[in-house]
């Protein structure tokens, strides 16, 4: 359930899900990434907006280029950030969670980037901080991954002019994912032509006509004149949960080589999220060729973490500023 | 001195600005630099009466949104252009341009900015309109006019037909 994200103003207090949000607020989050972007050609690749503020990334599932990402936005905008790894295994859950949480909140944090193998946790702990503490949820369980999904959006606009105009493919497990389904929540509000799935019946989610996108089984039709082909990761532990037959079985029908590609529109552009599973789900000569943009992805992240940080953390000061 | 108000009284203003800066920069190989929005409108006036030779470079324009002081008070600011130095600043004289110079904290803002992109030589400000009202220990070197208003008004620079001033009751719009 899309919750309090929003200030009553409108203005984002927190970023939990792309579910909910109007076309005009993902356009400032990339409006402003545009800005922030040109701070990482700079000689000092910071400014000061957020400075004094604490940041803590509370990671309870690995990342890499999440949490890094997060961290560099974080310290290009000159704020105080601090990461903790948390291995959920040890910890049962519910009580002990808010316990971390409010331990965490004494120390005067004014924001949470919180990654969780559980649907539903950032929004969950956005329930319970202090209101003038935001919640950016980097990833919960198979709902929702927003920043990634707004990198996506911005990687997509500085290819592709005009998003009403354009078909992109998800490829994968979209089932499982939470970048797939913050992906084409996005999309879908900020106008695109078509959306396409594209993967086995055992991966793709039932409700997926319902969602407004098209269901392709095999990639000859479904990558047809496609302008975008975003891959997803094909978690190798579905494997084991009799969804696929194998790896290899798997990269022949739905892994991405160049002949395969070759059915989307010359110009299409390839995306990933990372981590790759290069001869799963992507070939290495189509991850490293030449429409691939999965690195520049990976460099967009920092310029869409500061735009939401920023923009979150501006939201408290208004609501300060009314309350004074 | 009177509020100048029409494009003409503007344009003197700005010619005699201009003046200024060939006699005190000329030699030096100066670099101009503009602060969104009104700065930008009047750094482009200059450049325009000295001509596109006189500065060494495109013109730079700078957003200093991300240098106020003014974050945890009332959030981010409406969106502007980023800023673009289109030159190195390292050793560089630079004249840096705003509309109204009031409290001074802009110019704080822009100085600290400026210098996130290196280390220039000497930074000259100049302002088409200086207002009482200071609260920094940082004043313009080149003043097209100063001018005494009451603390309740506020002075607004519009590019419509030509550069114009506008005085506004305060409250009407944000300080500078």
């Amino acid at each position: 359930m899309p919750s309090n994200q929003l200030t009553e103003s409108g203005q984002l207090r927190h970023f939990l899900t792309i579910e909910g949000l109007k076309r005009p607020l993902l356009t400032e989050i990339m409006d402003r990434a545009e800005q922030f972007s040109g701070i990482s050609h700079r000689q000092v690749k910071k400014v000061p907006l957020l400075r004094g503020k604490t940041i803590i990334n509370l990671f309870f599932e690995n990342s890499t280029r999440t949490r890094s990402t997060f961290e560099l936005a974080a310290k290009r905008l000159s704020a105080d950030v601090m990461n903790f790894n948390i291995n959920t295994s040890a910890t049962s859950k519910g009580e002990s969670l808010l316990d971390t949480l409010h331990n965490l909140e004494a120390m005067h944090t004014d924001m949470f980037v919180v990654r969780h193998n559980q649907s539903g946790a950032a929004e969950f702990i956005a329930q319970h901080v202090a209101p003038h503490v935001s919640v950016i949820n980097a990833g919960d369980g198979c709902h929702a991954h927003p920043t990634q999904a707004m990198l996506d959006m911005f990687t997509i606009r500085r290819h592709k002019q005009d998003f009403a105009n354009l078909r992109v493919a998800i490829i994968g497990d979209i089932l499982h994912s939470r970048v797939a389904r913050s992906q084409i929540q996005a999309l879908a509000t900020l106008g695109v032509g078509e959306i396409r799935v594209i993967g086995p019946q055992t991966l793709l989610p039932r409700e997926s006509q319902t969602l407004g996108v098209h269901v392709y089984h095999d990639m000859e039709s479904g990558l047809e004149g496609v302008d975008v082909v975003i891959t997803l990761r094909l978690q190798l532990e579905r494997m084991q949960g009799a969804l696929l037959p194998s790896a290899r079985e798997y990269f022949r029908c739905y892994g991405l080589t160049e002949e395969k590609l070759k059915y989307a529109k010359p110009d299409a552009i390839v995306m990933h999220p990372g981590p790759i599973n290069r001869g799963v789900e992507i070939a290495s000569s189509v991850a490293d060729g030449p429409q691939s943009v999965i690195l520049e992805q990976v460099t967009h992240g920092i310029a869409i973490r500061m735009a939401v940080m920023s923009m979150a953390l501006a939201s408290q000061s208004e609501q300060a500023e009314i309350e004074e | 001195m009177t509020m100048p108000k029409t494009s003409a009284e503007i344009q003197n203003l700005l010619e005699e600005m201009a003046e200024t800066i060939r006699e005190e920069l000329a030699d030096k190989d100066p670099l101009l630099v503009g602060i969104h929005t009104g700065g930008v409108w009047v750094a482009k006036a200059l450049q325009n009466i000295l001509g596109e030779d006189f500065f060494d470079a495109p013109l730079g324009t700078l957003n200093i949104a991300y240098y106020r002081d003014d974050f945890t008070r009332i959030g981010m600011h409406p969106q502007v252009s980023p800023s673009d130095l289109p030159f190195e600043v390292d050793n560089r004289h630079l004249v840096l341009v705003d509309d109204i110079f009031y409290s001074g904290r802009t110019t704080r803002a822009a100085l600290n900015e400026i210098f996130d992109y290196g280390r220039p030589a000497s930074v000259t400000l100049a302002v088409l309109i200086e207002r009482n009202g200071r609260e920094l220990p940082i004043r313009p070197d080149i003043v097209g006019a100063s001018v005494i208003l009451p603390r309740n008004q506020h002075l607004k620079l519009r590019n419509k037909d030509g550069l114009q001033l506008e005085i506004r009751a305060a409250g009407a719009l944000n300080a500078e």
